[in-house]
């Protein structure tokens, strides 16, 4: 029987090897030294904020594994040797393999700040990390202050979690508005907004310069690089984004760029060894899209695509359009398509941007210049219908169809206030236009795809 | 695996610590509750109608002026920051302690009424006797332990409603429901019946009746002294019996159709009223594992079985058998029964078979003949005795196990260790009924977002009813179960914008339409074959 090795129990992998069941009886092992069972990532945050407990962000049962048979083995793997296809671990016998799947995953990026070793500093990637963090701050008069350096996801999840235990933050982001690289302008500042309403010292355009240690090798300080302040804390968070988690691979002898080079059936250099999830690079972009992803949902969907691949459907990695959400404190934010930040709008891309007058919602429409073909939408405040943004990008909607039948796509619960008419007021305003909102149709809604 | 947790276990910092505001008014509601206990013990208030007063007001003052103190300072948004850390909510140390005092609490108010100064003959004594005033202003009637109770369950309802109405301050949908289950609770379950209480008189009398309390949730509702007294009472009675009966063969049906079985269990319901305010911060104890699902409905359906067969033999023993004296007899109505059961069981079977799960087909298939075997029995026993058992023997083994038992001191007591619809899940053959429908035939859903879920578990840890929501929004699978009452929390913590509960077409609701995960179409489809 052919025997499956994935390294790495993410959601990749692990998704990987669920769809590899599915399909077939090859046995399957999956190797991790992380934890015992597989666990959301993306949950971390709320076991330190004690919304869940470690248990509750584990998908499966712990005896799911053995009733599908996929094996677990917690352990460290330091060398592939793809010409005995064998993996030599940190602790136990080899394991041999008929074909390895890498799904390792990232870690925290460090860009050779003086004392980014120190004890205290920190990124906040695995469940490792999460440990760490109940150790460097497990309250306000073990941890007094805490720094946090990198204005992304990460970033404000951890401002998020520490303010939980009203441990005071200063938030240094590089940019001159938060996570301005990705996201408009006006969405941009709404989030600096947000960040202060919860009591987040936030420095925008300021970079770290050096981290302090005292007498015992611990974090004492940060100094800032545009004004050589001081600022005391005992903990520094690192999250300047994050990077493919290869160095094992080294001397492999498979293809290595910033993360492990893969072509479009995400197969690598080597016969018989793939890799998936963020620690995979193509060797050309896709689409918009870049060459590595470090998101949850192309981890799941390279994983289902790798399955089929390994079960004889050889499939090219085809990611439908791109989507995306995440959650700023309270503001929830979704992505459909592609809306550009002012650092990347394309010369075609023109933006039509909508904000509330009170509350912390609004809304930005990309579409074509010229032939005012709807591009993407940013949400934040609104909850939108993933389906129906996906099948209008796969027809091509125009803009005016989109804000048109904006209503069908509105995914906010029952009963919550609707600004549809209000955005379209200002849409037509603007556009000089006189589009008047249709009617929620479930007919539309649930039409088979184009 | 948490060691950590433990750590933080006495220390009482943020988030779990409790501010100066919170410490005064959790010593104001704890003042109030101290003069019910101080009359419980025979402490004799001279001016009761004050002391009662001032005990409520610092029950409801306290909560609501917890509730100020926790939310009103931060910005509106989830509000789960230290669930897990705080003993009471998490079956810490308080948690134990509520749990074992709202036990005995029921224990004494089921069994033991004497204990709270319930006087057969006489005046009331001790906390009873607290409340006689309030109940002579609204009924005329002197209190009983049951009235000691309703005033207290309202203004749970009340005071932690106004609580989860703070907590849940961004979400019109919690909000109004709650209202809902507020007025609900103070009109129909308290005010109307004791203002019903006031019209009787030596030649008119009304059973108690909380017209929203549907059977079998009031498995007591066709007995003989309340059919008997509904129709000595003329018109007006005879228009409640048949209110009772369309309300759950026709208003109910109609009603979980159009919008599940929220309508009632989260919107209506006085149980699930008391679930959603006072037990809301202990939702998070449900199990969520699949033994747990299995136990549930194997004991929720169990229940239902048992009323049906208690009710049926109940009304089937005070029935007559003459057609000549009244049209319904013994006979006549066993096998009307046996009719609507067949109905019911043929349709399913014909109709929505492929829709139900293996072990719940074969669940149907073993009540339906436990029941006509019962009722065949009946044609070959004596008269005097129903099916099996006396009549009587069923109704207080039913009414002690399922109606106190049950629903009261495991129900409620228990909310700090099981979670706060122990009841509604385990128990209510209501919730049964209503649920049976809701998966066969409701426009009800919770619809999951294509491809947004990421697997956090906030829905499932949430899920007061122990449904685990992840594990059908990571497919991007609608979720469409019987036990789903509709509360929208899962919704509500979801970080992501997964999921919405949404009455739409009946075609396409559970999975036919294409699991949308984000890959391209082809894929997919080789993905969803099964």
């Amino acid at each position: 029987m052919e025997k499956i090795v994935i390294i790495g129990n993410g959601i990749a992998g692990v998704t990987a090897a669920r769809h590899i069941r599915k399909l077939s009886d090859k046995q399957i092992t999956i190797i991790s030294a992380e934890t015992d069972y597989f666990f959301s990532r993306t949950a971390l945050m709320y076991v330190y904020m004690g919304h869940m407990k470690f248990e509750n962000i584990k998908p499966y049962e712990d005896g799911f594994w053995k009733k599908n048979r996929i094996d677990l083995i917690q352990d460290y793997v330091t060398h592939v040797d793809h010409q005995n296809q064998k993996l030599k671990l940190k602790k136990g016998p080899d394991v041999t393999y008929d074909k390895l799947i890498l799904a390792t995953g990232s870690k925290p990026n460090k860009f050779g700040w003086p004392g980014q070793d120190l004890q205290g500093v920190q990124g906040l990637v695995s469940k490792q990390d999460l440990d760490a963090l109940e150790e460097n701050a497990p309250n306000n008069t073990v941890c007094k202050h805490a720094v946090v350096v990198g204005g992304g996801l990460i970033g404000i999840e951890l401002c998020e979690m520490l303010r939980s235990r009203d441990i005071p933050v200063t938030f240094l982001v590089r940019e001159k508005s938060f996570w301005n690289g990705v996201l408009p302008d006006g969405e941009s500042e709404m989030l600096n907004e947000h960040i202060l309403e919860h009591h987040i010292d936030l420095r925008l355009g300021t970079n770290l310069d050096e981290i302090l240690p005292d007498e015992n090798g611990r974090v004492r300080a940060v100094t800032i690089k545009e004004t050589g302040e001081e600022i005391a804390c005992n903990l520094v968070g690192l999250t300047a984004g994050v990077t493919p988690n290869i160095d094992f691979l080294k001397d492999s002898g498979i293809a290595l760029g910033r993360g492990v080079k893969v072509n479009r059936f995400l197969e690598t250099n080597v016969e018989n060894v793939y890799a998936i999830g963020d620690c995979a690079e193509q060797h050309e972009a896709i689409g918009n899209r870049r060459p590595i992803e470090a998101v949850w949902y192309t981890g799941r969907m390279m994983g289902e695509t790798v399955a089929q691949t390994i079960c004889g459907n050889r499939r090219e990695y085809k990611p439908g359009h791109w989507f995306n959400s995440a959650k700023f404190l309270d503001i929830e934010y979704q992505t459909y398509g592609w809306v550009f930040s002012s650092r990347h709008r394309k010369g075609y891309e023109a933006h039509f941007h909508w904000r509330h007058a009170t509350e912390k919602i609004c809304l930005t429409v990309a579409y074509h210049k010229e032939s005012g073909k709807f591009l993407g939408i940013n949400t934040f405040g609104i909850r939108m219908r993933h389906e129906v943004f996906d099948r209008w990008l796969t027809e091509e909607r125009h803009a005016d169809y989109v804000m048109e039948h904006l209503k069908d796509a509105n995914f906010d619960p029952e009963f919550y206030k609707r600004y549809e008419s209000e955005i379209l007021t200002q849409y037509n305003a603007e556009l000089n236009k006189a589009i008047r909102p249709r009617k929620k149709s479930w007919k539309r809604i649930l039409s088979p795809k184009a | 695996m948490s060691t950590y947790n433990r750590s933080m276990a006495l220390t009482g910092e943020p988030p779990k610590a409790l501010n100066f505001h919170q410490k005064l008014a959790t010593l104001l509601g704890i003042s109030g509750l101290a003069i019910l206990c101080l009359a419980a013990f025979n402490v004799d208030f001279a001016n009761k109608t004050l002391w009662l007063a001032i005990s409520l007001m610092a029950l409801f003052g306290g909560i609501t002026w917890f509730t100020i103190a926790a939310y009103a300072h931060k910005p509106k948004g989830i509000k789960n920051d230290g669930v897990m850390f705080k003993s009471i909510s998490s079956r810490g140390f308080w948690g134990w302690v509520a749990g074992v005092a709202l036990t005995a609490f029921y224990i004494v108010l089921y069994f033991y009424p004497q204990y709270l100064g319930l006087a057969k003959e006489g005046d009331n004594t001790g906390v009873i006797a607290l409340f006689d005033p309030l109940s002579k202003l609204l009924s005329g009637n002197p209190a009983s332990q049951w009235f000691v109770y309703g005033t207290l369950y309202t203004v749970a309802i009340l005071a932690f409603g106004i609580k989860f109405i703070w907590k849940y301050r961004h979400n019109n949908y919690e909000k109004i429901r709650t209202v809902s289950v507020m007025f609900f609770q103070t009109s129909f379950a308290f005010l109307i019946p004791e203002f019903m209480a006031r019209l009787n008189s030596d030649t008119f009398s009304l059973p108690y009746y909380d017209l929203k309390n549907i059977w079998p949730l009031n498995y007591y509702n066709f007995e003989r002294y309340r059919v008997n007294s509904l129709i000595d009472a003329g018109d007006i009675g005879l228009a409640l019996l048949i209110f009772g009966i369309l309300s759950i063969f026709v208003i109910t049906p109609i009603l979980t159709y159009k919008y599940g079985k929220r309508w009632y269990c989260s919107w209506v319901c006085g149980c699930g009223g008391l679930a959603e305010t006072a037990g809301d911060s202990f939702r998070q104890l449900s199990d969520k594992s699949l033994f747990a699902w299995k136990v549930e409905r194997w004991v929720v359906h169990s229940v239902v079985v048992f009323v049906t067969l208690m009710t049926t033999a109940v009304i089937y023993s005070f029935l007559g058998n003459d057609t000549s004296k009244y049209w319904l007899t013994k006979t006549s109505f066993l096998i009307g029964v046996a009719v609507i059961l067949t109905a019911v069981f043929a349709w399913v079977m014909i109709y929505k078979r492929e829709q139900l799960q293996r072990d719940a087909k074969y669940g149907a298939i073993g009540y339906f003949v436990v029941i006509m075997a019962l009722i065949a029995f009946h044609f070959f026993s004596g008269e005097g005795n129903v099916f099996l058992f006396k009549a009587e023997t069923l109704r207080k083994t039913y009414a002690f196990l399922i109606g106190s038992i049950f629903s009261g001191v495991i129900g409620t007591g228990f909310y700090p260790i099981f979670g706060n619809r122990v009841w509604c899940r385990f128990g209510c053959p209501m919730a049964a009924i209503l649920g049976f429908q809701q998966r066969l035939f409701s426009k009800f859903r919770i619809t999951t977002n294509g491809g947004q879920c990421i697997s956090c578990g906030n829905c499932s840890t949430y899920c007061e009813m122990g449904i685990d929501v992840r594990a059908y929004a990571q497919k991007g699978e609608n979720i469409v179960r019987s036990s789903c009452v509709g509360c929208g929390i899962c919704s509500a913590v979801c970080p992501r914008g997964v999921l919405k509960l949404e009455n739409g077409p009946l075609e396409g609701r559970i999975d036919s339409k294409d699991v949308l995960l984000g890959n391209d179409v082809d894929l997919m489809k080789l993905v969803n074959q099964k």
